[in-house]
């Protein structure tokens, strides 16, 4: 029921989004249209944000009580805080490379999504490539919650970095820049729109997980009861 | 009557998903010695591990001293004594300062050490390493470890391996000592033969379950 | 509770210094990098100050990903890990253990390769000691914390010496760019006060990852 809500939901967010954001939008005075990937690429780090604060939390209570339904949220979140971080990685160079000639800059915010990322695939190549051990779980959710605490930390050293090498732009700060009140109204759009399409894909992911525990305790009694009858 | 030391009632434990340990009873008091046989793979090292709370079972209940093992680990831990394949000691240190390292953990005075090379027979090879030393040598300073807090439950994982007939024996008396004084001792092994001297109770994990005698 | 990480503390130095082999090897690693380093970019004696603290930091950081792993082979060798957990240790004094002894070997490693490296690179150390002792003491703590309790979990991984640096290094992104500015204001003579929000940001590092290392070691190292 939540699920078709979601699907729904996002489904519907993201055309009205799409809508807005070529046909409500004004046409920005410096940047040109290439500025509209703005109200992608904004939402998409937001979610990706989101993202590790949840696979943060959800490892923290699976640390808590051992609960299976933390451990998977963690897990789908991760998953999906990572794609939606690769997202905000490629949209990022796509608006940059029109509008400063290069694709990449040093940038604080454009930094720390690297580093937010590395973490990501760190926490997923743990979960991949950790063997056998169920103990797993519990490592990456220590990595999770290590990485959250890291957060504000990076963001700080990355703000000292950036008095080293001066930026080769200033960006805008946030969304909070943004004057125009259709501009504003785009992008909380297109942020509710993302968010719900973030929480409907960890949804599924969660649903794949729990389908996937059931065949196991369905394997698991069958076995009992032979075991039981032999 | 003393609490009896370990009370284990339908333990369940798995690796990679497939069920190891499925229903496991089992009952140990003060003074006993229980071999676990079982063919390889069965989970007889998996069973010891949860046992020494080193491996949490996933369902069912442990008791170990009248504690619950789950609950009160830290009360349990203190009174457990624990051989596994391998000796649990460093090899490039010799006999005496491997177990004057334990002892520190343990809060174990120096004569308690002293006591415990004498004990078994180690006092020659105390302060050579332990890469040194034979393997029925180095399994004897694996066992004067695990007794040097005069633990109230041995647990050894196939202690006989690689031992020739000798060494064995010379393993199978140290053990009739330990359980003389009231230890406890469950331990797995390939052959029970060389355990007979124990008159043991024996115990055959098969499919998950734990089973009196040998099956 | 310090008893017990003492002894574990003493324990680990009476093995390094037993058989030398670990402090040996990476101390090799440290010069070669520096060396790799120095012959790669080849820089004047002006602007090889500039390339300095970069140099040194990355060479320490590499060769101190090595150092710690090998802390806990040596208690996989012989299951000795089963053998602490049996027993009334408390796992967090297990931590505290293997991290002084870890910012120890750190410490003896860079007390050797730094002279070559002031030697290569054309620095003057003599008036920057101190402060350069201060800083990599806080550096060290910080890698060392982290390193330690995501050593416990890559010894019992297969993809071991690939696995730890991955999920190591974004996080000691704080650790690099706080020692690296704080190196750079120390070797250019402004000293300690020249970088003090590089030092307070060490320090905050230290502190939180210190705790949560404290906190979570058990979760890692008891199944």
């Amino acid at each position: 029921m939540l699920d078709a809500l979601l699907g729904w939901g996002s489904g519907a967010g993201m055309l009205v989004a799409l809508w807005m954001i070529f046909m409500v939008a004004p046409t920005e005075a410096q940047m040109g249209n290439v500025q509209r990937i703005f109200y992608v690429h904004v939402p998409c780090a937001w979610a990706a944000f989101l993202g590790f604060f949840a696979v943060a939390g959800a490892s923290a209570v699976f640390l808590w009580n051992g609960s299976r339904r933390a451990d998977r949220l963690a897990q789908a979140w991760a998953e999906v805080g990572v794609l939606f971080c690769t997202l905000v990685l490629i949209t990022g160079p796509i608006w940059a490379r029109p509008i400063w000639g290069v694709w990449w800059t040093w940038d604080p915010r454009l930094t720390m999504t690297v580093i937010l990322w590395a973490i990501y695939a760190g926490y997923l190549l743990l979960r991949a490539f950790g063997g056998p051990d169920e103990a797993v779980a519990r490592w990456a959710a220590v990595l999770g919650i290590v990485g959250v605490l890291d957060v504000p930390v990076i963001h700080y050293a990355v703000r000292l970095l950036q008095g080293i090498h001066p930026a080769v732009i200033t960006t805008r700060e946030g969304g909070s820049g943004l004057v125009d009140p259709d501009m504003r109204h785009t992008l909380y759009v297109a942020s509710i729109a993302m968010l719900l399409f973030a929480f409907w894909l960890v949804r599924l992911r969660v649903r794949l997980a729990e389908v996937e525990d059931g065949v196991v305790a369905a394997r698991h009694a069958l076995e009992a009861s032979e075991g039981a009858a032999a | 009557m003393a609490a009896p030391v370990v009370v284990a009632r339908g333990l369940r434990r798995e690796y990679a998903g497939v069920p190891v340990l499925v229903a496991v009873d089992l009952e140990v008091a003060a003074g006993d010695c229980v071999v676990l046989l079982g063919s390889n793979g069965a989970g007889k090292t998996t069973l010891l591990r949860v046992l020494a709370t080193l491996l949490r079972p996933s369902g069912g209940a442990l008791q170990l001293f009248g504690h619950d093992a789950a609950r009160r680990p830290a009360a349990v831990r203190a009174q457990l004594g624990w051989v596994g394949h391998e000796t649990g000691c460093y090899p490039d240190l010799t006999g005496r300062e491997n177990l004057r390292f334990h002892a520190r953990l343990h809060a174990v005075d120096d004569a308690r050490i002293a006591e415990c090379l004498a004990w078994s027979g180690l006092d020659g090879a105390a302060d050579r390493p332990l890469r040194t030393y034979s393997r029925g040598m180095a399994q004897r300073l694996a066992l004067a470890r695990a007794l040097l807090p005069r633990p109230g439950l041995l647990l050894l994982d196939e202690p006989f391996t690689g031992l020739d007939a000798d060494a064995s024996a010379r393993l199978v008396g140290l053990l009739a000592t330990v359980r003389a004084e009231g230890t406890a001792i469950v331990m797995s092994t390939h052959d029970p033969a060389r355990v007979d001297e124990l008159s043991p109770r024996t115990a055959t994990l098969a499919r998950g379950r734990l089973r009196e005698g040998r099956a | 509770m310090i008893g017990s990480a003492l002894a574990i503390l003493a324990k680990d130095l009476r093995i390094e210094t037993r058989t030398r082999e670990g402090l040996t090897s990476i101390v090799v690693l440290g010069v070669l990098l520096v060396l790799v380093f120095s012959v790669a970019h080849d820089p004047t004696p002006s602007e090889a100050p500039r390339l300095a603290p970069a140099v040194i930091w990355v060479t320490f950081t590499f060769t101190g990903l090595l150092a710690i792993q090998r802390s806990f082979v040596v208690e996989r060798e012989q299951d000795c890990l089963a053998a602490l957990l049996v027993g009334p240790l408390d796992p967090a004094a297990l931590y505290v253990g293997k991290l002084l002894g870890n910012v120890i070997l750190l410490a003896a490693m860079q007390a050797m390769v730094l002279p070559l490296t002031a030697l290569l690179l054309h620095v003057e150390l003599a008036g920057a000691l101190p402060g350069l002792i201060v800083v990599l003491l806080l550096g060290n703590l910080g890698f060392a914390a982290l390193a330690t309790l995501f050593g416990a979990v890559a010894v019992r991984v297969r993809a071991r010496e690939v696995l730890l640096p991955v999920l190591l290094l974004p996080l000691l992104v704080p650790v690099l760019v706080g020692g690296v500015k704080a190196t750079a204001a120390v070797l250019a003579g402004e000293g300690l006060a020249g970088a003090t929000q590089a030092i307070g940001m060490l320090g905050a590092f230290d502190v939180i990852f210190t705790t949560a290392g404290v906190l979570l070691f058990e979760q890692v190292v008891r199944d």
